[in-house]
């Protein structure tokens, strides 16, 4: 690709997940921090090698499981006491009869969260991405590891980045265009 | 024809054509042939659609249209009443040969529901099936539309035309050639009008003929006393009575099981009730009633009555013991009746031969009943003589050539004549032929003239009750289809020019009771459905004995014999009611049969043939041949085999067409009660029957608690000590402040007629479902009549228990509805909002009395338009999917109630009446306030027979049963009715 | 992008000889022997979807399965037009066929889901080749077993009103009816079965749009995979989520199929009205949810030649698993009958005899026959490693779990308390054409999904290899 042309970053093909965990690992500590791995499936510390740290996946699922069961649980005891009681086989208002539902709109609120949460997170749906102008970038769903540091890390530069990602033996190294 | 009347005909005709074109189908229903081919097949539905236009064509107009004449309503006076509520009017019916007094309800001037009148001495207030069927009736869409000359559509104008022109003839010669034939009549007008016919033409003839007559009961009375008489029973005076042959509380009439319930009401703790000996061939409720009941062969009858009238010191031709029942019985039941002589009866069935009539008079009058138990009157009939005998003569005659105009007037002669006397084939032998009739039935189709009756709510009339007390019979509505009366027909052929049936009835009373102000008299007769002291006064009579000598008229049968007994159906009588849905569907109290007849045996005759139920039969009989299906009576008397009459109809309309099989092809004039030595064949087919209830044993449990009154008397406690209720709940008790709506069934009263039934059906629109739905188990009935049976198949016990929803307070239908379609009510209703249900059925599942019922398809027929006109526009009209059940009439609970409000006040007892209870003749069903400590339904419950059914599921039902209680004699008992279980019923 | 296919697969080729070769030097039961590369996975497996030609079986049976949906579809048709009359209900038995489908279909939806959820949770690596089709084949019964709480109303248009809306007529469900309670655990297990099963697809989605050649099969895979790109932090959250839904998907289920208990076992009829019902139902569930998934596992392998996936391995622990549980559901028959007589009431003994004398007696020994006897086969290891034995003995479970909900159903209904209210069903040809439609649909569903979805989760057997290459 020639000069001038606006790049995203530049990319570096691996074969196999150990050697782009070793690659994150040290991309990591030389200091850059817009970094981002590619791989067909998780890899096993690969995100807290780029420096994550968890997630809130976790706490969105609670926090929509408790929703969930305390919304489905007041609107049955509003419904049966405030709204329209009725004499219904002769027998009063009580708990247990509403567990049941309540339970699985809990799981439910839970789920939707994790589910939602996730999309959110990974911010999908996102159809076009850069790394995709990379053109060997399709492996990436099937048998290739790499590694993209951005252009927009303030440590990138055009040819000291690319020296410092050969010298991680990737299969090879190529610039993405934005 | 005249030309005006042909113009006439033309108009109309021309009128029909335009019908042709709006509804080809309906007017092409096909002939009885096809019809009944499959009228089984036939989704009833469908060919009821088919019948929509043409009502609305005929219909419509007339609807709801009032007489012309001043018609005087019941209660609710002033007529002008004008808030649209219903009001009721008194009338009469005379459907079976003897009148009930009704109340019928008007809705907008539309007929829709039948009461008992309370005034009437054959009602009491009570019905029976056929007065409570009789307002479907009216609306029947297939009911005869319009006059027919040679099956052609034509007017009332050509019948009097023609009527007139053949009068001019026969008056030449004093009428010699014509005939009038009419069923039993009773009404005095009628009778008067048939006699000043007579005088006018003194060479006519008077023809009288009913299939289900009473010329045994007449010819009894002949021999007994040397006049024909209509014994009267008291049953309120019995204590013991014994039945030979007779179903005093099933069959038609209300008043006779009134009376012997109200006798022998163990449960108000009388100490000594009264006890019923039944001695009979086929099941009937009175034998099903009966503490001691002997199943014995028809004709053995007369022998056991003669071995009665020994025992009681009669002298006696024959000197042989009775081959049926025990002596030791036989002699236990005389002794009965000895020691309670004045307060015994004997009484003998309509069917058995006039012999057995007369030992029962001998008996009465030697016991000293006559007088107090049963009182002698002369018969009700205007024409008391043979019926057979005159139909015979009227054959003869016309065979003779001596016919030559015939007049029909009400009857099928050609459906129900017996069968030797070729009816059918001698009428085509009469030049003029003249048939009046509810239907355009057989005979219809045999004569030339067929002329659409009035049905009785829609013409004016007069009948007298089984006591000869008269009542005006006055229409609610104008002929649908331009109907005629009898009276209008003869007042034609007595040559009045304006025939109207409202003169006829008038000016007869007017001249019969010549009372000052007529007009008085008539709006109270009107208003009270009653003429004041017109019953037939009692006559003293002295019993002759010579035909106790005389030898036994019925030898006793050889072993291997089998005699065929002919009886009116339960349901549709003697086929009159084929084309009505609710009787047709209404379960046979005995067998539960619907639909359909069968050739009823038992146990014992069908294990010797090798039959089952549902097998079919060929009954061979003097050369006529009919195929039926069996089915198997528990208790019915072995070496015959019963035949219900009344189907097999081909031209009863689209519901009776092809329905059963008919039992006249087997009746004989000479035998047509009984005949001696038919012959069964088995023919490999099945023929499949649909029967409402298909267990009869309780399965050791106790839906139904019986125990003898000795036995209840010695510890009250011990009928109910396993019961366990109610049991301790959960959930704190709802108060029900105010109203707490209850019923109480008392088993012991219930002689399982199924009025009620019939009355829950037309009170809330419930819907017949036809036979296929019904083998499928999907009848529709809001309250059934259980019946169980206990003991041998031999002689087993029999016990009816009338179930409607039991309205529980802790209701198990409604905690599973996923949509509070059935809920409760402050008053303690168990409501279904029928258009909240979705139609889960899990109600019905959690329903351990199964009482609700489900429209699993579109039941309901809301196409018809005179249906609609039938209903009662007080309950919805249940559409497909939803499910239904009893709610304790509630529309009736809200108007008295609104009735009470206006008044500010409270309900008080009896205000509100359900319609089971209103037309239970006996009084078995109660319902009312259980929180008044005073109402009736309390006391009841107060009982200690009271019991709760399923107790032990703490449902905390609010319909409850009194427990039955029997009477057998303590010294019978080894041998009695009663004797422990030895075979198990299928 | 579309550039970019034609290369991957030579790079892939490239690929495959070393890394096959760290294959061969690795031990161990293989759960995915033979010579297998990330390459080489995913050519298999998005081959079968994308460049394998249509199978002559397949078109076979699609056309058949169509013609039985069709029936389906005509049948529920005329249900809708006539009303459920057309059926052999009556009163007392006015459920039969309906509710016995609905039963057994959500028990058939059962184990997909808890298979792959359990199986995750208790990283059992033997989860991953069948973890796929067994969710799918969860969505699809689930699917038609919702249908059958709709389609046996009296008035199905009206369905809506179990759900809590404000309306016209103010009012709730009814919340204490199990219904109520059926209509919430389904909404949930439906809708969690297909979050779940959806966000193990996504990542296979990326493949197969990253191998297609026409452009429109890209784009269509491409929309499915809504730009999945592999990113760590992806694989993170999409992992933690999909653990999650996982721990949901167990209780879930089990509070499903304990809820479809209770639907009986909240009535008073005799023979339901028993607590054992719920783990009951829960371990009937289990037990026809395996079946199918051997019944469906068996096929797979043998169409698409997946021996290298499904391994003899996977059919073992599968046939283990359905001997297990055809063992629990043989103690809960015996505890029934233990149960009725040991409660005294005199209901309930009736309702056990009936049914072992009664007129549905043939049902029941059928049924006792192919739940309790067939299975113990399963003992030897012949038999569970000769997969079309398995296959036999799936379908006769599955035949007999059929007749044991029919049974359940039937036999308590038509004879309940009152002698004179008893009844008998006889199905019509409306409540076969239903029972075969539903059937027809259901392989329907699943011949569709075999052609044009991963049948088996790439990025999972991915994790496999990776994890046996770890070991080395």
């Amino acid at each position: 690709m020639n000069e001038g042309q606006p790049v995203y970053g530049l990319i570096a093909e691996f074969s196999s997940p150990a050697d782009l965990l070793h690659a994150a690992r040290s991309a990591h500590g030389a200091g850059y921090r817009r970094v981002e791995a590619y791989s067909p499936m998780p890899v096993e510390g690969l995100a807290e090698a780029l420096g994550s740290h968890g997630n809130r996946i976790s706490l969105l699922a609670l926090a929509g499981g408790i929703l969930g069961g305390v919304l489905t649980f007041a609107l049955q005891w509003y419904s049966v006491t405030v709204d329209y009681p009725l004499n219904i086989g002769g027998r009063t208002p009580a708990w247990p009869g509403l567990v049941p539902s309540t339970f699985e709109m809990t799981v439910l609120g839970a789920a939707l969260a994790a589910f939602f949460g996730t999309l959110l997170g990974n911010g999908l749906p996102r159809l076009y991405h850069p790394v995709f102008n990379e053109p060997g970038f399709s492996a990436a769903s099937s048998d290739r590891f790499f590694l993209c540091i951005e252009a927009a890390d303030p440590r990138f530069d055009t040819q000291h980045t690319r020296r410092f990602l050969e010298q991680l033996q990737p299969l090879k190294v190529s610039d993405v265009g934005a | 024809m005249a030309p005006a009347a042909a113009d006439a005909a033309l108009l109309l005709w021309r009128s029909l054509e335009e019908l042709h074109e709006r509804d080809a189908p309906s007017q092409r229903t096909p002939g009885p042939a096809h019809q009944a081919v499959d009228a089984l097949a036939l989704d009833r539905r469908g060919f009821l659609k088919l019948m929509a236009a043409s009502l609305s064509l005929a219909g419509a107009g007339a609807c709801s249209r009032a007489p012309q004449q001043t018609i005087v309503p019941y209660v609710r006076a002033p007529a002008q009443l004008l808030d649209g509520g219903p009001l009721y009017f008194a009338t009469a019916a005379n459907l079976c040969g003897s009148a009930v007094g009704l109340l019928v309800k008007s809705d907008f001037g539309r007929p829709t529901k039948v009461e008992g009148n309370p005034s009437h001495p054959a009602s009491l207030g009570a019905t029976d099936i056929f007065a409570q069927a009789s307002v479907l009736d009216l609306w029947d869409p297939d009911r005869s539309q319009a006059v027919t000359h040679q099956g052609q559509v034509s007017t009332w104008d050509a019948v009097v035309a023609t009527l007139n022109t053949k009068l001019n003839h026969l008056s030449a010669e004093a009428g010699a050639g014509l005939r009038i034939l009419t069923e039993s009549v009773t009404s005095p007008t009628l009778a008067s009008q048939l006699r000043s016919l007579l005088e006018r033409f003194p060479a006519a003839r008077w023809h009288q003929y009913q299939p289900i007559n009473r010329d045994n009961v007449h010819e009894g009375g002949q021999l007994a006393f040397g006049e024909p008489v209509e014994p009267r029973y008291h049953f309120d005076q019995a204590r013991v009575v014994v039945s030979l042959d007779s179903d005093f509380l099933g069959g038609a009439g209300v008043r006779y099981a009134r009376d012997f319930v109200a006798a022998r009401r163990a449960a108000d703790g009388r100490p000594d009730p009264g006890r019923l000996y039944a001695i009979e061939c086929t099941p009937t409720l009175s034998g099903a009633f009966a503490d001691h009941r002997y199943p014995v062969r028809f004709s053995e009858i007369e022998a056991i009555a003669r071995a009665l009238a020994r025992a009681l010191g009669l002298p006696s031709a024959d000197t042989q013991e009775s081959p049926a029942v025990a002596a030791a019985a036989l002699a236990g039941c005389a002794r009965d009746l000895q020691e309670n002589a004045g307060r015994s009866l004997v009484v003998v069935g309509d069917a058995q031969p006039p012999i057995v009539h007369a030992l029962a008079h001998a008996i009465n009058h030697k016991l000293g009943n006559v007088g107090r138990t049963v009182t002698f009157t002369a018969p009700v009939l205007a024409q008391p003589d043979s019926q057979t005998e005159s139909l015979r003569a009227l054959v003869a005659d016309i065979a003779a050539g001596r016919v030559d105009t015939l007049i029909i007037l009400e009857g099928n002669p050609v459906y129900c004549a017996p069968t030797d006397l070729n009816f059918a084939a001698q009428l085509a032998k009469v030049a003029l032929t003249v048939h009046l009739s509810l239907y355009d039935d057989e005979t219809s189709a045999r004569c030339e003239w067929h002329i659409p009756q009035a049905h009785f709510l829609e013409g004016w009339s007069d009948t007298r009750a089984f006591d000869g007390t008269a009542s005006i019979q006055q229409p609610l509505i104008a002929p649908l289809y331009g109907g005629k009366s009898a009276h209008q027909v003869l007042q034609v052929l007595l040559g009045q020019t304006a025939p109207s049936d409202y003169q006829a009835v008038r000016e007869y009373w007017r001249k019969a009771l010549a009372v000052a102000d007529f007009e008085t008299f008539w709006d109270d007769a009107l208003h009270r459905g009653v003429l004041e002291g017109s019953q037939l006064p009692t006559k003293t009579l002295a019993v002759k004995t010579e035909f106790l000598l005389e030898a036994p008229t019925q030898p006793a049968p050889a072993g291997a014999e089998v005699d065929i007994v002919f009886a009116p159906d339960p349901t549709i009588w003697d086929g009159r009611f084929a084309n009505n849905g609710w009787l047709q569907e209404l379960p046979k109290p005995l067998t539960k049969l619907t639909w359909d007849n069968a050739a009823l045996l038992g146990p014992a005759l069908a294990q010797r043939l090798g039959l089952n139920n549902e097998d079919r039969i060929e009954l061979r009989y003097r050369g006529a041949v009919v195929t039926a299906p069996v089915w198997i009576v528990p208790g019915h008397a072995d070496g015959a085999v019963t035949v219900t009459l009344g189907y097999g109809r081909t031209r009863a309309g689209r519901i009776g067409n092809g329905v059963g099989f008919n039992a006249y092809l087997l009746r004989h004039s000479g035998a047509p009660w009984c005949g001696r030595g038919v012959r069964i064949r088995k023919t490999n087919e099945q023929y499949r029957l649909a029967v409402t209830q298909h267990h009869f044993t309780m399965e050791g449990r106790s839906p139904v608690r019986a125990t003898t009154i000795a036995q209840f008397q010695r510890d009250p406690a011990a009928l109910l000590r396993d019961e366990r209720s109610p049991e301790p709940s959960m959930y704190e008790p709802e108060p029900y402040k105010g109203y707490a709506w209850a019923m109480s069934i008392n088993l012991d009263a219930c002689i399982g007629c199924s009025a009620c039934t019939i009355a829950c059906q037309s009170e809330n629109n419930i819907p017949i479902v036809g036979k296929t739905e019904v083998r499928r188990g999907r009848e529709m009935h809001w309250i059934r009549v259980d019946r169980y049976y206990q003991g041998g198949m031999d002689r087993p016990q029999t016990y009816f228990q009338p179930v409607p929803c039991m309205h529980c307070e802790h209701a198990p239908c409604e905690a599973v509805c996923p949509v509070e379609a059935t809920v409760h009510d402050s008053e303690g209703l168990n409501l279904q909002v029928y258009n909240r249900c979705v139609g889960t059925r899990f109600c019905s599942n959690n329903c351990p009395y199964k009482v609700r019922r489900f429209n699993f398809l579109q039941y309901a027929d809301t196409e018809t338009e005179s249906l609609k006109a039938q209903r009662n526009p007080e309950v919805t009209v249940r559409m497909r999917g939803v499910m239904e059940k009893c709610t304790y009439c509630v529309q009736r609970i809200t108007n008295a109630r609104v009735e009470a409000e206006k008044a500010n006040r409270r309900l008080r007892d009896g205000e509100v009446v359900t319609a089971c209870q209103a037309a239970c003749p006996t009084g078995a069903i109660v319902f009312g306030d259980r929180n008044d400590p005073h109402s009736r339904v309390s006391s009841a419950k107060a009982s200690e027979l009271d019991y709760a059914l399923l107790a032990e599921l703490n449902t905390r039902p609010r319909t409850t049963y009194l427990a039955k209680l029997s009477n057998p004699n303590p010294e019978l008992e080894k041998t009695g009715a009663s004797d422990p279980a030895t075979e198990t019923l299928p | 992008m579309s550039s970019a296919a034609p290369e991957a697969l030579p790079s892939a080729m490239l690929a495959s000889p070393e890394a096959a070769g760290r294959d061969r030097d690795q031990a161990g039961a293989a759960l995915l022997p033979g010579e297998h590369s990330y390459a080489s996975i995913s050519e298999k497996i998005s081959g079968i979807v994308l460049t394998a030609p249509t199978a002559r079986w397949w078109t076979i049976a699609f056309m058949l399965c169509s013609a039985l949906t069709l029936v389906f579809f005509g049948a529920i048709g005329y249900l809708f037009y006539k009303g459920v009359g057309i059926w052999g209900l009556n009163v007392p038995v006015v459920w039969a066929f309906d509710i016995t489908n609905y039963v057994w279909w959500i028990a058939i939806a059962m184990s997909g889901t808890f298979i792959s959820a359990a199986l995750h949770l208790t990283r059992q690596p033997w989860g991953a080749s069948i973890s796929r089709f067994a969710e799918a084949m969860t969505i699809f019964a689930l699917a038609i077993a919702g249908m059958f709480p709709i389609l046996h109303l009296g008035r199905p248009w009206f369905f809506y009103w179990l759900a809590p809306y404000p309306n016209v007529m103010s009012l709730w469900p009814q919340w204490r009816s199990p219904l109520v309670w059926d209509f919430f655990a389904i909404l949930a297990y439906l809708l969690l079965s297909l979050m779940f099963w959806y966000l193990g697809l996504i990542p296979d989605f990326a493949t197969l749009r990253d191998r297609a050649r026409r452009r429109s099969v890209q784009i269509a895979y491409g929309l499915l995979a809504l730009g999945w790109r592999g990113e760590a932090r992806h694989w993170q959250r999409r992992q933690s989520a999909h653990l999650l839904l996982a721990g949901l998907a167990v209780p879930l289920v089990v509070s499903v199929h304990s809820v479809v208990g209770l639907d009986f076992a909240t009535g008073n009829t005799p023979g339901w009205h028993s607590t054992i019902f719920p783990p009951f139902f829960v371990a009937g569930a289990m037990f026809s949810g395996f079946a199918m998934a051997m019944t469906i596992a068996v096929l797979l392998r043998r169409a698409f030649d997946l021996r290298d996936f499904i391994t003899d391995r996977h059919l073992d622990n599968l046939a283990k698993l359905i001997l297990a549980m055809g063992l629990v559901l043989a103690y809960s028959y015996v505890m029934e009958i233990f149960m009725a007589w040991y409660s005294a009431d005199r209901y309930e003994i009736y309702t056990a005899l009936n049914r072992m004398r009664g007129p549905y007696a043939p049902v029941y020994w059928a049924l006792i026959l192919c739940v309790v006897v067939v299975p113990q086969a399963l003992w030897s290891r012949r038999v569970r490693h000769s997969p079309w034995v398995l296959f036999a003995i799936s379908i006769v479970i599955n035949v007999g779990m059929w007749l044991e909900r029919f049974m359940l159903i039937v036999t308590s209904e038509h004879r309940d308390f009152l002698p004179s209210a008893w009844g008998m069903f006889y199905p019509t040809i409306w409540d076969w054409a239903i029972l075969f439609g539903s059937i027809g649909f259901f392989a329907w569903l699943l011949l569709l999904f075999v052609r044009f979805l991963p049948l088996i989760s790439m990025t999972e057997m991915r994790e496999l290899l990776a994890r046996q290459q770890g070991g080395s």
